[in-house]
Formats: C-alpha cells, structure tokens, sequence
C-alpha cells in the first residue's frame, strides 16, 4: 500500500522503521478541526490500520499548538438548513469515528503533545495509548464556559486516565490540566523539553514499532474489554487472547531469544 | 464422499466433520447461482456420507457473503424471477439432515445473513457484521430473511432491521439471540470447530432427530409440536444407540456410538 492522497493540513511520514508520523498541519489556527481535517486524520488512521508496514503511530501538531479542537469558524456539517445547529452530528459524523479508530487499532499510538491540546484536541490525545508532552503543553476541556459537556470521549477516557474526582472537577470547573498535573496524575507518560520532543517521541515509536506488533495489538484488545466486563468474563477472554499471541512467530523469537539470552527480534506477527 | 471438483467452495473434512469454505473472495463470496449450486451439492454430499456427523460452514476473514449477484437481477421481469426462481435451490439446505455450524468473520449481509440464518447454529467473530440492506435496493430480503430473523430475534427488532436495512454487529446480534456466541476473530473457525465436533461425537440418529423435532417448533402448534416430539422420542427406543447410551449409563461408563 502506498499513502493516501491527504490534504496538506494533515502531513504523513512513514519511516522505515514502520512508524507512520501524522502532524496535524493547521499551524495558524493551532491546528484546530475543520470538516477536512478531521476527515482527512480518519483517513490517515484507516491507512495506519489497514497498512501491515505501519507498526506504529506518532500523533503530533506543527508549529506551537497541539490541536486546539473544534475550529469554531468552521462549523460546516453542524449547521443543518434550519437554524439549529446540530452538534450530536458533528460528533457522530466526525469526532467519534477517529476516537474509535485510535483505539481500535491494534497498534501502538503515541501522542507528542507540543503545546496547547483543548477541547477535541484533548481528547485525540487521550485516546491515544501513550503520551508525551512539552512543559508549556495544557489540556483544557473548557466545553463548560460554553455550556456544553467535554466531547469526542473525554467524559469517558479522562477518568480512566486520572480518577473520576479529579476529571469532574476539570470538567465543571473548565480550568486546564497543565503538563505537571497530568504528569503527577497519569494523564501524560513524560514531559519532555520542546527541543527534544520530537527526537524523543520518534525514538520511542521506533522502539514500540520493533515489538512484537500483534500482542501489543491484543494488549489493547485486553484493556478495552476489561472495562466492560467482570473478572471473571475478562479471565476467559484473555486465554482467547493469550492463545493468539502464543501462535504468532513473534512469540516463537522471543522464546528463542531469551533461551540464547540475546534480544529478539520481532517482525510484528 | 462426493470427488467433484469446485470452482467456487473449498471441501475439507476433519474428522468428522465436513467443512465447507466460501471460496470466491474476488467477488465478497457473492452467492452466484452456481456457487449455490455447488454449495448445495457439497452440502448434500456430506448430509449423505455417513463418516461425517456435523457440517461447518465459513467464508473468508473479512466477508463471509456479501449477497447475491445483483448485476445478475438487476434488468430481470417478475416472470424472469420466477421463472428461474434460482432461490429454490436455497430449498435443499432446509432439508438436511446433519447440523450446521457457521462461523462468520466479517459480512454477512443480504444473501449472507440468510444462509448464516438457515444453518443450526452461528458463531461469529467479534469482527462480524450483519444486515438485510434489501430495501436499500428497492427489494426485500428473498431467501428466508424476514421469516428466520423474525423467528430469531422477534417481531420489533426484526421489523426494525428488514425496513432500514442497517447492519449490525455481533454483539448486538448475541444479544438479540440471532448467534450463539462471539470470539475474537482469529479463533472464530476454532471455536465453530470445537461445536460441530462436539455434535459430531454425538450419537447421530439422535441429533438428526433433535435438530427435526427443534426445527418443527417453528412450523407447528405447541400441542402438534409436543406430540410430534414424543413420537421422535418413542422413535429412538429403536436405535442402538439408544440401547448403549442407557446402558452406559447404568454401568457407570462412556458410551460407544454406532451411530445406528
């Protein structure tokens, strides 16, 4: 497979370690979403997914801002031919399908978070499996200060992140989780300087991209499920899981590795 | 078992139990006439050969059907359709007599959702997605849709799916009662296998006669359904197997079959 025709507000870089690097590229609107944005990163994601050379994802903005969330200039498919604007399909329609792709990727996604994350632009980070981010970086659901709700999964996800109390206070307070409060509480892997976020970031993805790609998949797997089903219905569902994992060639390296007490090497299936 | 050379369905056969693999992926497994005809025909072998004692049916990993041919029907008459009425061939699979295990990974829609519904049992990757879309085309479902997914998931649900023709998932579909069970993906085929086999090792005159009496549930009153049961029951005093199995019983120890 080769890159799909993207818009230039969304560059892709796939590397030979088989880390695809997807920067948002709306630098003068702090790379908020438009329709064609949006559109344009579920499509990256899809590529990302479907790719077998693609063994892990970087998530990142260009220039100083991260994703500072819904462009609130564009407000395209929201606005129906009533007067009504229609938020839920601006949602359903735009926001929902790359949350839900970020996770169902059974591949690693990092997010190097390089300065402001808000609204959406939060969340895609929080939907992500790891996170880095710059001193200055803030995550700021300020949906509140607008009555409306945190959207694109962050009532969901920031909990789990950081604890049910800590979420609903930056959700009905609208103030910001600045990079060491994110750090302290979960939220953010490292924090790392702006100059060297990037090298870092990349360094890492390489590193996941060298792992056995397919259990990390069913890791993933194995988080979501467990958040919706009892011990005892997960414990079932991880011997499927397991038994997958134990038929991949990866496992075979590994296993041979360690009993020559050398480091593997993993082709990811 | 039946030599024939197919085109379009790969036959295998573990154990005792013949697997029958939708074989057509450049098409989505699309259930053209002739795939149907060599399907039914390798179905029918197997309901025939008395080394097997359960069927499995798959597709492939991502489409198990995707429907029928509509390139085929599109400019056809009333009389055209009738006249051919290629569903008819659909008929036969009612009429086996060995069960049938699906195991479904990804589409099943239309004509795939039908043929998963006329087999005894379903297992379905977590990947699967069902559907009617039918009247999405301008069409309703022809090859059993509306009657099976009714009886399957009741009145409501069934009324809902046929008139928007949306796709569901699995787990809706679990939940609904239309399969029998979700796996991840990659065991899907295992899991189907574990099923079948399983029947397989049953007696086979009982099973035979257990899968008629619970397909009779859905044709016949309460009252005409327990009497037909009792009579299957009374029926199988005649078999072997019905002699060792209670014998077995008593004496503490595994039955073996003969399957007669």
């Amino acid at each position: 497979m080769s890159l799909p025709k993207l818009p230039d507000c969304l560059l892709a870089e796939l590397n030979e370690s088989g880390v695809l690097t997807l920067t948002l590229n709306r630098p003068d609107a702090l790379n908020a979403f438009d329709d064609e944005l949006s559109f344009a990163l579920h499509e990256g994601l899809k590529f990302a997914e479907k790719d077998k050379a693609v063994r892990a994802i970087l998530l990142t903005g260009a220039g100083r801002g991260f994703c500072a969330g819904q462009d609130l200039k564009s407000r395209s498919i929201q606005a129906g031919s009533d007067a009504q604007v229609h938020l839920g399909e601006s949602i359903r329609k735009r926001y929902a399908p790359i949350i839900n792709k970020l996770s169902a990727i059974e591949k690693p996604v990092l997010a190097a978070v390089n300065g402001v994350a808000a609204g959406a632009g939060a969340s895609i980070a929080f939907a992500c499996d790891i996170r880095l981010c710059v001193p200055e970086a803030k995550f700021i659901q300020a949906f509140v200060k607008v009555g409306l709700i945190p959207d694109s999964g962050a009532c969901w996800l920031l909990p789990r992140l950081i604890g049910y109390g800590r979420a609903m206070v930056l959700a009905m307070s609208g103030d910001p989780m600045t990079a060491e409060q994110a750090f302290a509480w979960g939220a953010v892997n490292k924090i790392v300087e702006a100059d060297s976020l990037q090298s870092e970031a990349q360094a890492l993805a390489v590193q996941l991209a060298n792992g056995p790609t397919k259990a990390l998949g069913l890791m993933k797997r194995a988080f979501q499920y467990g958040t919706a089903v009892s011990l005892e219905s997960f414990l079932n569902y991880e011997a499927d899981l397991q038994e997958i994992a134990g038929r991949t060639s990866d496992y075979q390296a590994g296993v041979q590795a360690f009993s020559e007490k050398r480091a593997p090497v993993f082709s990811g299936k | 078992m039946s030599k024939t050379i197919y085109q379009f369905i790969l036959v295998t056969q573990q154990e005792r139990v013949g697997i029958l693999q939708l074989n057509r992926p450049d098409a989505l497994n699309a259930l053209s006439p002739e795939l149907m005809e060599e399907l039914v025909e390798a179905l029918e072998a197997f309901d025939q050969d008395p080394d097997i004692g359960a069927i499995l049916l798959t597709g492939g990993e991502k489409v198990f059907a995707a429907g029928a041919d509509i390139k085929k029907m599109a400019e056809a008459s009333a009389i055209d359709m009738l006249l051919i009425d290629q569903l008819a061939r659909w008929d036969r699979i009612r009429k086996l007599h060995k069960p049938v295990v699906a195991a479904i990974n990804g589409y099943a829609l239309g004509g795939g959702c039908e043929l998963a519904m006329m087999c005894d049992c379903i297992i379905a990757g977590e990947n699967a997605k069902f559907g009617q879309p039918e009247i999405g085309i301008g069409v309703i479902p022809g090859a059993g849709g509306t009657q099976r997914l009714t009886r399957a998931v009741g009145k409501a649900k069934a009324m809902e799916l046929i008139l928007t023709g949306r796709q569901f998932g699995a787990s809706e579909a679990l939940e609904m009662g239309l399969i029998n069970k979700i796996t991840p993906p990659e065991l899907t085929i295992e899991t189907a296998m574990q099923l079948a086999a399983e029947i397989a090792s049953k007696p086979s005159i009982a099973v035979r006669l257990g899968k008629e009496a619970v397909l009779k549930a859905f044709d016949t009153t309460m009252e005409g359904g327990l009497d037909y049961e009792r009579k299957l029951f009374y029926l199988l005093f005649s078999s072997l197997d019905q002699k060792e199995g209670m014998a077995a019983f008593m004496e503490k120890r595994k039955p073996v079959w003969q399957n007669a």
